[in-house]
């Protein structure tokens, strides 16, 4: 169904001379280009862009959409992901005039009622979280993690204490490590027991007067609750140290427990996964913190205030860390976010958790016979299930079976994540799942545990291309299109 | 509920497939003195048509570009969007998908990641782009990340205050935890003095932040600049603007290393400062250390051709504490909207819409100054921008009465510089007309005066 033309590149499209999108003729006087700048800072040669109308863009980047699989047309239980519907109406009302077409330096009083809006959503973040003070800037999970270690990193340089180390479980998303490295910590690996569990013996010899913080993901990347979560605090705490917490999993929790309440000082969220935001093809998301009172002189600036019933963007912190990116923040998300969580409410908020866990047990106890899943028989929103006995028994690994799902359509689970099991199979549902689905995608497992290995591993065999070389991609890399190919 | 799916029945069938007497049985993993047992403080639930009326409301109390004229620049821009980049965008497949991390499944966003690095290397003269960060700040942090990076022996970077007072603000806050320093030469007329900026170059410096077009607007002769700096040994990042470099010279024929910029100018919204695209490109000697995705050609199992994430031993997800950055998600949306633009625009309708912004503020600017009230602040050549002084000292009454007329007139540069109080930074884009521009002028004219009353 598809011609040669379909996947060609642009730049094989293109015919000398053929254009779109044509400007009007222009109404003010028209200057050489070589009267008006310094002849040293012209371009001599126009760069090699494409050359295609209107109708070529289209139809070409349609025919690419085709080649993806989304949440729009398949079931996309990505684990760590969070891929959930993303309704409609938030893209309308997103793309409202006023809303969509506001410049982000306009004086505050002409952008009242998005500040408005932005000053609310931070207190349903804070109400949710637990935590009280917010910021909207951070553009994204990691950003939020660096933004808030800056925030953890001045106040205990306030303090004059010098506490140089960083802990995160051997669990945790590669970000933690990375951000906490960008603010000057060094980082210190907790190992995680057989069960997902923080081993406390190993947190206890290592917490210390040099630990400034820890980074725990709860509900973990396995999909189970930390049980321990308050004695570790305590722990933390009571060497000085601060408790940070990766959100990436509120879906799980939303209105069944805060964060605040169980012992974290911030935190960020991932309003792309837990607040229906687009994935958009890997972006963007955005980061927002919420942190408790005492790290509330540094978050960055600005920030959204209310004072005498006026809305204002506030920079005025001398203890701030400062700005983290320009402007105001990934507002585009935000206002989705803040249309998700009006559109539901604070019952239907917490209906959200309840049915991501619904789906997530409902799924683990039809997979569970099917595949082992070594952490449990409940999870939360999600869970890890191991093909490491598939591959000892039939040669299937984890990466076999997820490229076989694609053929009965459905996206792969995330694989090889968390890197504390085995040929792991992390699977989250999420809660816009139907039953039906969920059981169709059970009966694609069956199937394919019941097929020749060899099949198996020449997955997949329905899409475009199969099993493309990455190795050859690193070795001799081609990042870009060049005439000569 | 809003978006759920499981009925009663649902939900019955579930639990007793997972041996569960409740929904609230499956958190009893969570210890009970955790558990929230208040009602959130947030509002009932709201039906599409109220959740509409609510944030027609909202908009309503905005004034925003498409029911004002809009001359505000300094980082964003009022740049025409073509209806096939909504359209083409706002298909399902593109952004209700994520990551690729099943290239099978993903060549469509695969393949134009590709595209669109390949668009940014011919803008810039890069040998690589990669698939985008987060804005034109943070992409400017993270190529001075990189630069330093590469220079162990390095202490200092080296920027102009002509640079965006956003993205110095933006590095500040990112080098006061690490061991450089940031040096900032100061720009009174505008562009860089060359002779001063010699005298701060020494081998302690590791790069130098240059922009092209400079904060006001000033196209400069950056190539000397640049020079100096790279026969000391210093990596040279440029932070560009893509639409001018459909008439300015590529930042590589000017000795850049690396090239970051702020691509909302590509078909993106202004949405309030956000999401928008960190443009990042550099030379081959820096790419193993570049953050963000990178998109590479290869071949499958049947010896086809396509496309997959490359060199992901440089990211977080394997390296850890380890890896050249801590980014993860970046802004494929927005990289996919500027690949379509850009393959819209081609070749002449960049240049000519880097055209249009140039002639329109030239007009502009004879126009503003026939009135003896305002000067150009700076001489040099401009794109897109400019800074007007106004000799009341009165510009916040200016701008004021521009924008109860539904003019944005423009930035008052108070906020970043305190000695230029009585300036306006003031953008035109190819959709301000000429008759919009006379009415800004007219209007600059008709303002109230607070120095008649002296001078009569």
């Amino acid at each position: 169904m598809r011609n040669v033309q379909a996947t060609q590149l642009m730049f094989e499209l293109s015919r000398p001379g053929r254009r779109a999108n044509m400007l009007p003729e222009c109404d003010v006087p028209t200057n050489s280009l070589g009267d008006l700048y310094p002849a040293s800072t012209l371009r001599a040669t126009a760069p090699e862009l494409p050359e295609l109308s209107e109708g070529d863009v289209v139809r070409h980047f349609t025919n690419l959409s085709t080649l993806n699989m989304s949440v729009d047309t398949h079931f996309y239980p990505l684990g760590s992901c969070t891929m959930k519907y993303n309704p409609k109406r938030n893209e309308r009302l997103a793309g409202l005039p006023g809303i969509v077409d506001l410049h982000p330096l306009q004086p505050d009083e002409s952008v009242q009622g998005m500040l408005q809006l932005l000053y609310e959503l931070q207190g349903y973040f804070a109400e949710i979280s637990g935590l009280p003070a917010v910021s909207l800037q951070p553009a994204a999970g990691a950003h939020g993690e660096l933004t808030a270690l800056m925030a953890a990193a001045a106040y205990l340089r306030d303090r004059r204490e010098s506490r140089i180390n960083v802990l995160c479980p051997d669990s945790a998303h590669g970000t933690n490590p990375a951000s906490a490295k960008m603010v000057g910590f060094n980082t210190i690996t907790i190992r995680s027991r057989a069960d997902g569990s923080v081993d406390m013996d190993d947190l206890r010899s290592k917490v210390d007067e040099q630990t400034a913080v820890f980074m725990i993901t709860n509900p973990s990347t396995l999909g189970l609750f930390e049980k321990q979560i308050r004695a570790i605090a305590d722990l933390v705490h009571s060497a000085g140290g601060l408790i940070y917490l990766d959100g990436a999993n509120m879906n799980a929790i939303m209105g069944i427990a805060r964060p605040g309440d169980f012992g974290a000082d911030m935190m960020h969220y991932n309003p792309h996964k837990t607040f229906s935001g687009p994935h958009g093809g890997g972006g963007p998301g955005a980061g927002p913190i919420c942190v408790q009172d005492f790290l509330e002189p540094y978050l960055p600036v600005p920030r959204v205030e209310k004072r005498n019933g006026r809305f204002v963007l506030e920079s005025d912190y001398p203890k701030s860390i400062g700005r983290v990116r320009s402007f105001q923040g990934n507002i585009g998300v935000l206002v989705r976010a803040y249309c998700y969580i009006r559109a539901y409410g604070a019952t239907g908020i917490r209906e959200v958790s309840e049915n991501a866990v619904l789906n997530a047990n409902y799924l683990l106890a039809r997979i569970k016979p099917l595949l082992p899943v070594p952490n449990g028989d409940r999870c939360m929103h999600e869970f890890v299930a191991s093909a490491a006995a598939l591959k000892k028994e039939k040669g299937i690994t984890a990466m076999d079976l997820a490229k076989r799902l694609l053929d009965f359509g459905f996206h792969a689970p995330t694989v090889y994540f968390p890197l504390t099991v085995p040929e792991a199979l992390m699977i989250e549902p999420t809660e816009t799942e139907s039953k039906e689905t969920m059981d169709a995608f059970v009966r694609a497992v069956e199937t394919i545990l019941g097929e020749d290995a060899a099949a198996v591993q020449a997955a997949p065999l329905s899409t475009q291309i199969s099993r493309p070389d990455e190795v050859r991609a690193a070795r001799k890399p081609v990042m870009r299109w060049q005439a000569s190919q | 509920m809003a978006y759920l799916f499981n009925t009663v029945e649902d939900v019955r069938e579930m639990l007793a497939a997972i041996g569960a007497a409740s929904v609230d049985s499956l958190f009893d993993c969570i210890p009970r003195e955790y558990r929230y047992s208040g009602a959130l403080e947030i509002p009932p639930a709201m039906s599409e048509i109220e959740l509409t009326r609510h944030m027609e409301q909202l908009a309503s109390r905005n004034q925003g570009v498409s029911r004002n004229v809009c001359f505000l620049g300094g980082g964003a821009y009022d740049h025409f969007i073509p209806a096939v980049v909504d359209h083409l965008a706002g298909r399902g497949e593109f952004y209700t998908s994520y990551t690729p991390y099943q290239p099978e499944v993903s060549q469509g966003n695969l393949q134009v990641m590709f595209e669109y690095e390949t668009l940014i290397c011919e803008l810039t003269g890069m040998d690589v782009s990669n698939a985008s960060l987060y804005d034109g700040a943070s992409a400017t942090i993270e190529a001075v990340l990189l630069a330093m990076a590469s220079k162990p022996k390095c202490t200092k970077v080296l920027v102009p205050d002509n640079l965006h007072p956003e993205y110095r603000q933006v590095l500040a806050t990112y080098l006061q935890w690490t061991a450089y320093e940031l040096v900032v030469v100061s720009c009174p007329d505008g562009a860089i003095p060359l002779d001063n900026w010699i005298q701060q170059i020494d081998e302690s410096v590791g790069c130098v932040v240059l922009s092209q077009p400079n904060f006001f607007g000033i196209v400069e002769d950056l190539a000397p600049v640049a020079a100096v700096a790279k026969d000391a040994g210093a990596v040279v990042v440029a932070v560009c603007d893509m639409i001018s470099l459909g008439i300015l010279a590529s930042p590589a024929s000017w000795h850049a290393d690396i090239v970051v910029g702020e691509g909302q100018v590509l078909g993106n919204p202004l949405q309030y400062g956000g999401p928008y695209l960190g443009i990042m490109a550099c030379r081959e000697s820096f790419v193993r250390r570049m953050p963000g995705r990178i998109a590479g050609q290869t071949e499958d199992k049947h010896g086809h051709r396509c496309w997959v994430l490359t060199l992901q031993t440089r990211e977080q997800h394997i390296r850890r504490d380890k890896a050249t950055s801590n980014i993860c998600t970046n802004q494929g949306l927005f990289a996919l909207r500027a690949a379509i633009y850009l393959a819209l625009q081609g070749p002449v309708g960049l240049r000519e819409t880097a055209e249009h912004c140039a002639w329109k503020i030239q007009y502009l600017q004879q126009q503003i100054v026939q009135n003896e009230r305002f000067e150009l602040r700076f001489a040099g050549s401009n794109w897109r921008e400019f800074v007007v002084r106004d000799l009341d000292n009165d510009v916040s009454t200016l701008l004021k009465y521009c924008r109860e007329r539904q003019i944005l007139a423009g930035l008052a540069l108070e906020t970043w510089y305190p000695d230029m109080r009585d300036c306006i930074l003031i953008a035109a884009t190819e959709k301000r007309t000429r008759a919009e521009l006379d009415q800004l002028v007219e209007l600059l004219n008709a303002a109230p005066r607070q120095k008649e009353v002296s001078h009569a």
